[in-house]
């Protein structure tokens, strides 16, 4: 009982775990471009939460400064992806991965 | 607040975290999709609340749901016509997916709870850390802070080029 209503570092590590393996799943599955990307966001929520909890239990602060760097990087990846998702759309007409063969027009 | 309080609240928040990341994976529509990462993004704040990084809950809800996930909508929307009502997505490798679901949850599981216990450091967080964000911004991390504008910039201006829609029509004519 005393490992269920005492938060500790496994209960977030398990979350993340969870959480990873999701968008592991989506990327792998997926044939819509849009529904990888979600996937790759959850995998990088995944990773944040690790960080952050081994910070927490560490003390030190270098977890939560990497934390704030991966959301900014999160938020630049996506803008990217996205306008590149666009572009194949606008080429391809179809944002289906697995029909997008060819690297030329 | 006793710990039970404290306990209920963080499954609640725990299980809202996962359900909803579960039902953006299997879901087959991608309206549903993004709407559930909405509450998947919420319960992760929520968590980090738990983790003493209150800044960083806040910067998660602003940038996440607030640009992040505005832009997939966008993306959704662009992609695919709206009259169409096709807005399903195929899957492809589902029995490899599945397995590699199963065993990588199983073996993280694994490795975590049986590699002898973590051993928590003396002073943990506690409170609000923003004073400390502030202190370590403008000491350890200037410089990872000034290329996180410049990478910022550039993304922009990148993504802006790459999406403008006046090339392809010119090219056609």
């Amino acid at each position: 009982m005393e490992m269920f209503t005492t938060i500790g570092l496994n209960h977030f590590l398990t979350i993340s775990a969870i959480l990873f393996s999701l968008g592991m799943f989506a990327v792998m599955t997926r044939k819509n471009a849009i529904v990888i990307l979600m996937g790759v966001e959850l995998i990088l929520n995944a990773a944040n939460i690790n960080f952050l909890t081994f910070s927490k239990y560490n003390g030190g602060m270098a977890g939560v400064m990497f934390s704030m760097f991966v959301i900014v990087l999160a938020a630049a990846e996506a803008a990217v992806a996205l306008a590149i998702v666009i572009n194949i759309f606008k080429t391809f007409k179809t944002v289906d991965v697995s029909r997008v063969d060819t690297m030329k027009e | 607040m006793n710990q039970l309080t404290l306990a209920i609240i963080f499954y609640v928040f725990a299980a809202l975290t996962v359900l909803s990341a579960a039902f953006v994976v299997f879901s087959k529509n991608i309206i549903y999709s993004a709407f559930s990462l909405l509450f998947t993004f919420f319960g992760v704040a929520a968590l980090y609340v738990f983790l003493s990084a209150d800044f960083i809950a806040v910067t998660q809800v602003v940038v996440y749901v607030g640009g992040i996930l505005v832009l997939l909508l966008f993306g959704v929307m662009f992609t695919n016509t709206i009259m169409q009502a096709e807005l399903k997505t195929d899957v492809l490798h589902v029995v490899p997916g599945t397995l590699l679901l199963i065993l990588m949850i199983a073996g993280m599981l694994y490795t975590f709870y049986t590699t002898g216990d973590w051993m928590p450091g003396e002073a943990q967080l506690q409170g609000s850390v923003v004073q400390r964000i502030g202190f370590e911004t403008m000491s350890h991390f200037m410089l990872p802070f000034e290329m996180a504008s410049i990478v910022l910039l550039v993304a922009l201006l990148g993504a802006a080029f790459l999406a403008r829609f006046d090339k392809a029509h010119k090219n056609e004519h």
